[in-house]
């Protein structure tokens, strides 16, 4: 293990700084503003409510209708505000990560609408918004299985490292794997890289991700229990 | 989904009810994939084209090259467009209209393998760095839709690239349509990406599913392969993979890869 410092201070397996507030967003049933060191996230939850136009509707489950979108101003070159091929996927895969937690046949005919903007971008901005929209998620009260609690792993300058910035992803060897986690289950519910990496290696971050995603999920538990106190134990 | 009907519902079943004692409803075994037969230079007017078929999944993909702008973080590089083209032909499912999302995603995932792998030189298609270089656009069409649309696309894409001759170009740089330079495009063939897509029915992980078997299935995941290399994951479908199931399926994705290789590379 290389004891070096990574460019910003932090070790391999830190993660950058979590700042959570729950029920920023008066409008919506539920929201969370997600600081994840230099990167900002939005997410605001509708519903469960009336499908419109109605055949998209489902008679056996709510749909959950995500969508992932960036700011203009989130980026170095301003973004344009029309989703691009890659908003669209994102808000795919992560609609089907975050499905796979909420319990979605308790609402047949319904939506849940989850919108999440990045305000700020800083590379894993796609883990960020589906942490985020997690705890939006369980702020307006939707029964789920378990929480997303997702993060990136990958390698920088030959270090298998967690949680990449910009600065990182842009090294000539970069991975990134962006990796979300149904928790407690430790349910893998989205896996994406890019890169070119051996088996060896790829298990290794595949390890590293898995094992963040548990320190994501620890940070967030404390914010739904600091802001809905229970009595008792929690029952996982 | 809503465009779920009884038929599709019965197929699902009885896929299943095979699954239990680990057969297919075609007698393939669980890890086997369909066969694939390739034909190229299929299409005249295309630069690179490319005829496919993985079991009745039936991909042409074609391969333009046309004179553009570089992208400015790469000045002196050419790039490559992917498109992934559900066509109405392509089954009962698929009607004309704005791309579906479904095929924005295979596109993407197919496009992903390609891409990481580095496969392709583009410095080889700059003309006057930040001014002119070539794109190379690949366009696959999906004729008839059975199932494993990616890797079938991933495919289809590398033998039409493999296939593509770059065109001459006339003083103002723009294309001599149906003229050709000598050269072929610059592809090494030691990065020569191949996907594998493997899907999670009850549980159990099966590869290259057919249409009904896509149905059952909870969810996939996709691999692209380079040697005993990973260049991309990515995982489709609601449900959920165990760290032990993705590991298995990277070890799967490796063994698979040679024969793939040889196969699309040896076409002639």
């Amino acid at each position: 293990m290389n004891e070096e410092k990574r460019h910003d201070g932090r070790s391999n397996d830190d993660l950058r700084k979590i700042k959570i507030e729950l029920g920023v967003n008066k409008n919506a049933d539920g929201s969370c503003l997600f600081t994840w060191g230099k990167n900002i996230v939005l997410a605001t939850v509708h519903g469960p409510k009336p499908m419109f136009p109605k055949h998209l509707s489902n008679a056996n489950k709510a749909v959950v209708d995500y969508k992932y979108r960036m700011a203009c101003f989130s980026v170095t070159e301003r973004k344009s505000p029309v989703p691009g091929k890659r908003d669209k996927e994102i808000s795919l895969v992560s609609a089907n990560a975050l499905e796979s937690a909420i319990k979605t046949e308790l609402f047949p005919n319904t939506v849940i609408e989850v919108n999440t903007l990045i305000l700020s971008a800083d590379a894993g901005t796609r883990v960020a918004a589906l942490s985020a929209a997690s705890l939006a998620l369980a702020d307006a009260g939707i029964p789920m299985k378990g929480l997303i609690s997702s993060v990136a792993a990958g390698r920088a300058n030959k270090e298998l490292i967690l949680d990449l910035d910009k600065h990182e992803e842009d090294a000539p060897d970069a991975v990134d794997m962006a990796c979300a986690v149904l928790m407690p289950q430790k349910e893998i519910a989205l896996l994406q890289m890019d890169g070119y990496v051996n088996i060896k290696d790829c298990e290794a971050i595949l390890d590293k991700a898995v094992k963040g995603a548990e320190k994501v999920y620890e940070i967030q538990k404390q914010v739904l229990i600091s802001k809905y106190p229970i009595e008792g134990e929690i029952n996982e | 989904m809503s465009d779920e009907n009884v038929l599709d519902i019965l197929e699902a079943q009885k896929v299943k009810s095979f699954l239990k004692n680990s057969k297919r409803i075609d007698g393939r075994d669980l890890k086997e994939a369909r066969n694939l037969e390739i034909k190229t230079g299929v299409v005249s007017s295309a630069d690179g084209s490319a005829h496919i078929k993985l079991g009745n999944t039936e991909i042409l993909a074609g391969v333009k090259f046309s004179v553009g702008k570089p992208y400015p973080d790469s000045p002196e590089n050419g790039a490559m467009i992917f498109n992934l083209e559900l066509s109405a032909v392509a089954g009962h499912n698929f009607q004309t209209g704005p791309p579906r999302i479904e095929s924005v995603e295979f596109g993407r995932v197919a496009d992903r393998a390609i891409r990481s792998a580095e496969c392709i030189d583009f410095s080889k298609l700059c003309i006057v760095p930040s001014e002119h270089v070539l794109l190379i656009f690949v366009d696959c069409y999906v004729l008839n839709a059975d199932g494993n649309l990616i890797d079938a696309a991933e495919y289809a894409a590398m033998a039409a690239l493999l296939d593509a001759k770059i065109p001459k170009l006339d003083a103002n740089y723009k294309i001599i349509y149906s003229e050709y330079t000598k050269d072929k495009l610059a592809i090494d063939i030691n990065k020569f990406p191949a996907s594998f897509t493997f899907y999670k029915v009850d549980g159990k992980i099966i590869c290259d599913a057919t249409n009904a078997e896509e149905k059952a299935s909870d969810c996939r995941f996709s691999i692209g392969v380079v040697n005993d290399n990973i260049v991309s994951y990515h995982k489709g479908g609601i449900g959920t993979f165990t760290t032990l199931e993705i590991k298995e399926m990277m070890k799967l994705a490796v063994e698979k890869y040679g024969a793939i290789k040889t196969k699309i590379c040896d076409v002639k």
